[in-house]
C-alpha cells in the first residue's frame, strides 16, 4: 500500500507515455497518429507536476496574509508545463491541416498506401 | 483519498487504451478528450490550479473542437 | 516485421523509463531555486501568484518565445490550407430560435468571465493563457450555434497583431528603463491590490488579448465554408 501511495502518479505518466507510443509506431491512420502525439504530450505533462509535489504541500499562491512559505510546492515546474501545454495544441493544429491537406490531394488517409504512391 | 486516485488513475489508463482501441474516429477523439479531463483533476489533486485550469480549457475543449472539425473535412472510419 | 521491431522498441524504452522513475523519490524538496523565488517572489516582483511571477518576469523571455511559436503555428495554419478546396455548404437545418438566443445571450458572458482571469492574473490562479482559451471557446459557442455569422477578419488579425507588437515593445522599453530586456520598470504598489507588481498585468492582459484572437482564427480557417 506504501508502494501505491508514493508512484501512483508516476504508474499513471508512464502508463500514458507508453499507450502514446504505441499508437504512434503501430498504427496506420494519420489521424490516430495525431491522437497519439496529444496523449503523449499529456503524459509528459503529467510526469513533470509529478516530479514537483512536496508532500501535504500547499499551491504556491500567497493569495490570504497567513499562509506559511515553508511548505509550498515547487513553483518552476508548474511554470515550464504551462508553456508546454500551450506549445502541444499549435502543434496539433499545424498537424491535422497537413492532415487535411494530404486527403485532399492523395483521396486516403491510409499510412502504407501514401508511402508507396509516387508523387 | 489514495483509493481516490487510484480510481481516477485506472479510468484514465483505460480511456487512453479505448482512444487506441476504437475504429470510429469521433469515439477515439471523445476518449483522448476523457483522458485530458482526468489529467486536469489530477493536475488540482497535485496542487497546480493554474496548470489544471490551462489543460481543462485547451486540452479537454479545444483540442477536441479541432479533431472533430478535422474528421468532418476528411473520413471518419478508420481506413 | 515492422510490427516486431516497433515492439521491442517500445519494451526497451519502457524499461528504460520505469527503472529511472524508480529512483526519483516522490514528495521530497529537489532543488533550491524553486525555494529562492518563493521567498524573494513579493518583495522582489509584487506579484502574489507566484507561478505567474516566475512566467512574466523570472523567465519572462520563454513567454515570448512562447507566444512567437502560437504565432507561427496560426500563420502556418492559414498558409496550408489557403489553397484548398472549400467545403459545399451541406443542406442543414437552420438553428431554431431557442438556440440561437441562449448563444447570443451566453456570448458576452463568456468574454466577461475571460478577461476577468487574465486581468487578475497576478493575485488569484489563471492569467494570460487560460484567459485566451476561455474567450476561443466563447466563439466557437457562436460558430456552433448560430452557423451563419462568422467573426470579422480584419478585426482579428489587427488584435493578433498588435498583441505580438506591444509585448515587444514592453521589453525594449525595459531596456532603456531599466537596464536589461523585460525588467520591471513600473512601481510595485502593495500586494494584493490590482494595479500592483509593475508590468505583470499589462503583459498578461497584452497576451491574454492575443491568444484569444489567435485560438479564434485557428477554428475559423479550420471551418472555412465557402
Amino acid at each position: 500500500m506504501s508502494f501505491l501511495n508514493n508512484y501512483i502518479y508516476y504508474i499513471g505518466a508512464f502508463g500514458l507515455i507508453s499507450i502514446g507510443l504505441y499508437i504512434i509506431l503501430v498504427k496506420r491512420n494519420l489521424i490516430k497518429v495525431i491522437i497519439g502525439l496529444g496523449i503523449l504530450d499529456t503524459g509528459v505533462n503529467l510526469f513533470l507536476i509529478a516530479v514537483g509535489y512536496i508532500t501535504k504541500g500547499t499551491a504556491p499562491i500567497f493569495s490570504s496574509p497567513g499562509i506559511d512559505p515553508e511548505r509550498m510546492v515547487d513553483p518552476v515546474p508548474q511554470a515550464l508545463v504551462l508553456t508546454a501545454i500551450v506549445i502541444g495544441v499549435a502543434v496539433l493544429a499545424l498537424a491535422l491541416s497537413l492532415a487535411i491537406r494530404l486527403y485532399q490531394h492523395h483521396g486516403t488517409l491510409n499510412l502504407r498506401k501514401i508511402r508507396d504512391q509516387k508523387w | 483519498m489514495i483509493v481516490f486516485v487510484s480510481f481516477l488513475v485506472v479510468v484514465m489508463l483505460v480511456g487512453a487504451v479505448a482512444a487506441c482501441v476504437f475504429r470510429d474516429l469521433l469515439s477515439a477523439v471523445i476518449a483522448a478528450a476523457l483522458v485530458s479531463l482526468i489529467a486536469a483533476i489530477l493536475f488540482y489533486l497535485l496542487q497546480a490550479p493554474d496548470v489544471a485550469m490551462a489543460e481543462a480549457a485547451i486540452g479537454a475543449a479545444l483540442t477536441a473542437a479541432i479533431f472533430i472539425i478535422a474528421i468532418r473535412r476528411t473520413k471518419r472510419n478508420e481506413e | 516485421m515492422r510490427r516486431i521491431a516497433s515492439i521491442l522498441l517500445l519494451i526497451v524504452v519502457a524499461i528504460g523509463i520505469s527503472l529511472s522513475l524508480a529512483k526519483i523519490p516522490f514528495g521530497a524538496t529537489k532543488t533550491k531555486v524553486g525555494r529562492r523565488y518563493i521567498d524573494e517572489g513579493i518583495r522582489e516582483t509584487g506579484a502574489t501568484n507566484i507561478v505567474t511571477s516566475v512566467v512574466v518576469n523570472y523567465r519572462g523571455f520563454d513567454t515570448l518565445g512562447e507566444v512567437t511559436v502560437l504565432f507561427i503555428a496560426a500563420i502556418g495554419l492559414g498558409a496550408v490550407l489557403a489553397g484548398s478546396a472549400r467545403e459545399k455548404i451541406r443542406k442543414t437545418e437552420p438553428a431554431s430560435l431557442v438556440l440561437s438566443t441562449g448563444c447570443r445571450l451566453l456570448f458576452p458572458l463568456i468574454l466577461l468571465f475571460g478577461a476577468y482571469i487574465f486581468i487578475h492574473g497576478h493575485l488569484t490562479p489563471g492569467g494570460g493563457f487560460q484567459g485566451g482559451a476561455i474567450i476561443a471557446s466563447g466563439f466557437l459557442l457562436i460558430y456552433l450555434g448560430c452557423r451563419e455569422r462568422r467573426i470579422n477578419r480584419i478585426a482579428s488579425n489587427l488584435a493578433e497583431s498588435l498583441g505580438g507588437l506591444a509585448f515587444v515593445v514592453i521589453g525594449l522599453l525595459g531596456i532603456s528603463l531599466g537596464g536589461y530586456f523585460l525588467s520591471n520598470f513600473l512601481p510595485k504598489g502593495e500586494p494584493n491590490a490590482l494595479l500592483s507588481a509593475g508590468i505583470i498585468p499589462i503583459i498578461y492582459v497584452v497576451v491574454g488579448v492575443k491568444v484569444g484572437s489567435e485560438l479564434a482564427s485557428i477554428i475559423d480557417n479550420l471551418i472555412e465554408e465557402s
